[in-house]
C-alpha cells in the first residue's frame, strides 16, 4: 500500500495544524476559494501519494532555485517532502549509480502513474550527445521517463519553448519537450518563465497532486489560473499607460516617478505571466516595481525577439535583419522622391506631346 | 475587364462601392496615424495620471476605425455578390486570362514611358486590379486577422474576439510576432496609399479616362472616340 501525502508529512514532522494551513493556503493560492481547502484535505488524507521524477537536460537550474525559495515556508517543506523522496539529482540526497538506479525503480515500480517534471531540454543533434546524463544521452532518458509517466510538466521557458539553448543557430538542436521526436503521447502542462514564479510552481505541482488532473489549460498548454492574462493587464503602472505617460531614458524624472516602461521596450504587452499579480519573493516585488521593463521570459522565444529594449523590435525572418520603421519610413521616402520624378518626366513628356501636335 | 470603349459613359461604381471606398480611405488614414502613434507614443504627459488618458483616446480612435474597415470589409464582401460585375474585381484575378498579362505588360510599360498612349478601361486597369486585390483585400484580411488577434488579447479569453482569432498569436509564435506582422502590414498599406492617390491624380490628367470623378459619381467617362 503507498502512503498518502498525509502521512508523508506528518512522518516528515509537519503537525496536523500546519496541514490545514497549507491546505487552506493552497485553495487560495489557486483561486479555488476558502471552501476548496477541506477538498484538498480530504483528498490528501485519503488518495496514496503521486511520485514525481525530475529530470534535468540544458538548463540552467533556475526552475529548482525559484522553485526552493517558494515564499511560504510550509508550502515548500511540503510540497519538498513530496517530491525529493523519489527523483531530483539537484536537491537529493543519493548521487551516481545509487541516483540513476532511483530512476529506474520508479519507472518500474510506479509504471504509468508518475508525474514526469522536466526541467530544461534534450539537444537533438549528434544524437543527442550534448547532454550527457549518467553516461547516456538526456534525450533517451526522456523519451524512456515519458513512455511509462503519467503526465509531463515541462517547467520553465526550455523545456516549454527551448529558451536560450534554442536561441539562433541554436547550435546543438535544443528542442522543447514538446517537440521531441519519438516522445510518448502524454498530456504536458507547459509552466514557462526563466524561471517561473515560484509559488505557481507550488501551486501547480499541488494541484496536479492532489486532484490527480492538470489545471484548465489555454490553447499551448499553460495553466490559465496564471498564463491567461498579461502582465500589462494586471500592471500597477498601466493608468500612467493609459494617461500618455512614459519613461522616456532611464535616468529622467518620469522614471524616477514610475511612468509605464512601454517606450523602454517593455514587453508586458505582450508577455503572459503571473509577475504582476503574483510577483516574486514573496510578494515583494517585480521587475517593474523595481523599474525595469519586462523582458518577456516567459514567451516563446523571447531571446530571438530583438532587444529588450526596443518597442518596435528588429524583424528576424526569411534571412531579413530589419526594423518596419526603419524601412517603412526609408520606402516612403524613396516612393515619394520616385513619385515626384515620375511627375517631372510625366509633365516633360505631355509638354512634347503637345507640341508634336501643334506641328 | 473591356478595352474597346467608346466614350459613352458606363456607370461602373454602384453607389455603396463608392460610399465604402472613401469609408475605407477614411478609416485607413486614421488607423495608420493612431497604430503608428501606438507603438510610438507621443511625447510624455506630465501631471497627474488621473489628468490624462491620451493613450487611452488614441487606442480607442484605433479600434473605433478598425470596426467601421472592419464592418465596411464584409459590406464590401456582400456587395461583390449582390453588386454589378466591376463589384467583383476586387475579389477576382483574371490571371488565366493572356489578355490581362498582355495589358498588365502594356500598363507597366506606359507607366515607364515606353507607350506612347494609355489604353481605355472600364473597371481597373490591370497593374491596379492586381495591386487593389493584393494589397486592400488580401493586405486587409491579414490587417483584420493580426489586428482582431491582438484586441483579442485585452478583451481576454472567452471574447469573440479571442474565439474567432486568438488562434493566429500561437501560429505567428507570439503576441509580439503578431505586432510586427501589424505594424510591416501598415508600413505597406501606406506607400500602397501613396502610389494609389499619386497615380489615381496623374491618371485623371494624363490618361483618356475619368478616374477621380468616377469614384464619386459612378460614371466612367472618356475624353476620345478612339478604341
Ligand atoms: C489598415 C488597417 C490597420 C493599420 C494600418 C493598423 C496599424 C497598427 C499599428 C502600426 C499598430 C502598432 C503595432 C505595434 O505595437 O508595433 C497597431 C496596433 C493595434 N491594432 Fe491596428 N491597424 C489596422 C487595423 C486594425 C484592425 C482591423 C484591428 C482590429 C481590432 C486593429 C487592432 C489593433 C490592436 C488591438 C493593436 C494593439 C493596440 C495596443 O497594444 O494598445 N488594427 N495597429
Ligand atoms: S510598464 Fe510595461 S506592463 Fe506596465 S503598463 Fe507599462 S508597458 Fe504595460
Ligand atoms: S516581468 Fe516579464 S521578464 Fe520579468 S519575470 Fe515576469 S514575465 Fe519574465
Amino acid at each position: 500500500m503507498r502512503e498518502t501525502f498525509y502521512e508523508v508529512m506528518r512522518r516528515q514532522g509537519i503537525t496536523r495544524r500546519s496541514f490545514l494551513k497549507y491546505c487552506s493556503l493552497t485553495a487560495s493560492a489557486l483561486g479555488l476559494g476558502p471552501a476548496f481547502a477541506p477538498t484538498i484535505a480530504e483528498a490528501m488524507e485519503t488518495k496514496p501519494r503521486i511520485p514525481v521524477l525530475w529530470l534535468h537536460g540544458l538548463e540552467c537550474t533556475c526552475c529548482s532555485e525559484s522553485f526552493i525559495r517558494s515564499a511560504h515556508p510550509l508550502a515548500k517543506d511540503v510540497v519538498l517532502s513530496m517530491i525529493s523522496l523519489d527523483y531530483d539529482d539537484t536537491i537529493m540526497a543519493a548521487a551516481g549509480h545509487e541516483a540513476e538506479a532511483i530512476i529506474e525503480e520508479i519507472i518500474e515500480k510506479y509504471d504509468g502513474n508518475y508525474i514526469l517534471a522536466v526541467e530544461g531540454n534534450p539537444p537533438l543533434d549528434e544524437d543527442g550527445m550534448y547532454c550527457i546524463i549518467g553516461g547516456k544521452p538526456f534525450v533517451e532518458q526522456l523519451r524512456k521517463a515519458a513512455e511509462h509517466c503519467k503526465a509531463i510538466i515541462s517547467w520553465g521557458s526550455c523545456a516549454s519553448w527551448g529558451c536560450v539553448q534554442a536561441a539562433r543557430p541554436n547550435p546543438t538542436r535544443a528542442t522543447p519537450v514538446h517537440k521531441v521526436p519519438g516522445l510518448a503521447d502524454k498530456p504536458i502542462i507547459k509552466v514557462p518563465g526563466c524561471p517561473p514564479i515560484a509559488e505557481v510552481m507550488t501551486a501547480v505541482i499541488t494541484y496536479i497532486l492532489t486532484f490527480e488532473r492538470f489545471p484548465e489549460l489555454d490553447r499551448q498548454g499553460r495553466p490559465l489560473m496564471f498564463y491567461s492574462q498579461r502582465i500589462h493587464d494586471k500592471c500597477y503602472r498601466r493608468s500612467h499607460f493609459d494617461a500618455g505617460q512614459f519613461v522616456e531614458h532611464w535616468d529622467d524624472e518620469a522614471a524616477r516617478k514610475g511612468y509605464c516602461l512601454y517606450k523602454m521596450g517593455c514587453k508586458g504587452p505582450t508577455t503572459y505571466n503571473a509577475c504582476s499579480t503574483v510577483r516574486w519573493n514573496g510578494g515583494l516585488s517585480f521587475p517593474i516595481q523595481a523599474g525595469h521593463g519586462c523582458i518577456g521570459c516567459s514567451e516563446d522565444g523571447f531571446w530571438d525577439k530583438g532587444s529588450f529594449y526596443d518597442r518596435v523590435t528588429d524583424t528576424h525572418q526569411f534571412g531579413i535583419e530589419a526594423n518596419a520603421d526603419k524601412v517603412g519610413f526609408a520606402a516612403a521616402g524613396t516612393v515619394g522622391a520616385a513619385a515626384a520624378a515620375h511627375l517631372a518626366v510625366t509633365a516633360i513628356k505631355q509638354a512634347q506631346h503637345k507640341g508634336e501636335q501643334d506641328q | 475587364m473591356q478595352t474597346e470603349i467608346n466614350s459613352g459613359a458606363v456607370y461602373v461604381y454602384e453607389a455603396p462601392v463608392r460610399v465604402w471606398h472613401w469609408v475605407n480611405a477614411l478609416s485607413i488614414t486614421l488607423l495608420a496615424i493612431t497604430g503608428y502613434l501606438v507603438a510610438s507614443p507621443l511625447p510624455s504627459m506630465s501631471g497627474e495620471a488621473s489628468d490624462h488618458f491620451l493613450m487611452g483616446y488614441i487606442r480607442f480612435a484605433h479600434f473605433a476605425a478598425a470596426y467601421i474597415f472592419a464592418v465596411g470589409f464584409l459590406g464590401r464582401i456582400y456587395w461583390a455578390l449582390v453588386g454589378n460585375a466591376y463589384s467583383r474585381q476586387l475579389f477576382t484575378l483574371p490571371l488565366h486570362r493572356p489578355r490581362f498579362w498582355k495589358e498588365l505588360l502594356h500598363e507597366v510599360r506606359w507607366y515607364a514611358f515606353l507607350e506612347k498612349e494609355p489604353k481605355k478601361y472600364v473597371g481597373h486597369n490591370p497593374l491596379a486590379h492586381l495591386f487593389m486585390v493584393a494589397i486592400i483585400t488580401v493586405g486587409g484580411f491579414i490587417m483584420l486577422l493580426t489586428g482582431f488577434a491582438l484586441y483579442a488579447e485585452q478583451t481576454g479569453l472567452g471574447s469573440w474576439q479571442d474565439s474567432l482569432f486568438g488562434w493566429l498569436i500561437p501560429l505567428l509564435g507570439q503576441s509580439q510576432d503578431v505586432r510586427l506582422w501589424h505594424h510591416w502590414g501598415m508600413w505597406v498599406i501606406v506607400v500602397f496609399v501613396m502610389l494609389h492617390v499619386y497615380v489615381a491624380i496623374r491618371e485623371d490628367i494624363v490618361s483618356r479616362q475619368s478616374l477621380i470623378s468616377t469614384m464619386i459619381s459612378g460614371w466612367r467617362t472618356f475624353k476620345d472616340d478612339r478604341p
